[in-house]
């Protein structure tokens, strides 16, 4: 076993039970600081697979800038009836996690064909393709067009976002 | 080394526990957390994939992904926002004046 190996079985437990405690927490605040804990454990997996654009990426726009707009959100409403929310049991309550059972037993069936070749070990070129540079060179070259409409929708999601809080809604 | 099968089936066991997040709570806010959970569960899969195949479009993709789900926050959290301002609740049985 090597530290990389470990490393990845850490992270990946973290991961998991992080994840258990968003869905099972009854404070939104309690479940919104879990969702951080998975997201850096998620940021260090992608260095295992030397991912270090993604990894950044991941701590600077989903830990940073969309949890604390959630943070703000959850602090801003000030929810105090959460709880008689949680307690009342529905059909909701049993067939929810019944379902999402029958999915992972679908989904790990379709990983059941994922095996052998290339998919062993992770390519020598991983090293090379996950660099900042290397990125930004495909970004500006191969994806130019996607690149500049992800700058549209950021505009328009901003200019919605400002619509719908405004105080008077029209 | 890691074989793939693990990165993928961390993804799928994330995946699937946004999904019943998503089915079961009915908090407005939770269930977009749980939607962030799956997203980002997805990405594992794209960059797992990248990784192994040599191919640098898996993590282009995900920087889109990122993107997309920046600007799902923003509109997401201003409908919670204009939601709690007219129904006093994000409980999302409280929000049924389009069904039929």
């Amino acid at each position: 076993m090597t530290f990389e190996t470990i490393l990845f079985y850490v992270l990946a437990l973290a991961g998991i039970v992080s994840a258990l405690l968003v869905i099972t927490r009854r404070n939104p605040m309690h479940a919104a600081l879990f969702l951080i804990v998975n997201f850096v454990a998620l940021a260090g997996i992608y260095l295992t697979l030397h991912a270090q654009f993604v990894a950044i990426t991941q701590v600077l726009v989903y830990a940073g800038a969309i949890m604390v707009l959630v943070l703000f959100v959850i602090m801003l409403l000030n929810l105090q009836n959460e709880q008689d929310l949680f307690e009342k049991r529905s059909w909701r309550s049993y067939s929810g996690p019944i379902l999402s059972l029958l999915l992972l037993a679908l989904l790990l069936r379709t990983v059941a064909f994922v095996s052998g070749g290339s998919f062993d070990r992770i390519s020598p070129e991983s090293e090379r393709i996950g660099t900042v540079a290397n990125i930004g060179q495909q970004l500006f070259t191969a994806f130019v067009f996607p690149f500049e409409m992800a700058s549209l929708l950021l505009l328009a999601a901003m200019v919605g976002a400002v619509i719908l809080a405004k105080k008077r809604f029209p | 080394m890691i074989p793939i099968s693990h990165y993928l089936i961390l993804s799928a066991v994330m995946f699937t526990i946004g999904c019943a997040g998503v089915l079961t709570r009915r908090n407005a806010i939770i269930i977009f957390m749980c939607i962030e959970l799956m997203l980002n569960s997805v990405n594992l899969t794209f960059v797992a994939f990248s990784a192994y195949l040599g191919d640098s479009a898996g993590q282009i993709i995900v920087f889109f992904v990122m993107a997309v789900a920046a600007a799902e926050a923003a509109v997401g959290l201003a409908i919670v926002l204009a939601l709690f301002r007219n129904k006093k609740s994000v409980d999302i049985n409280d929000v049924n004046i389009l069904k039929w």
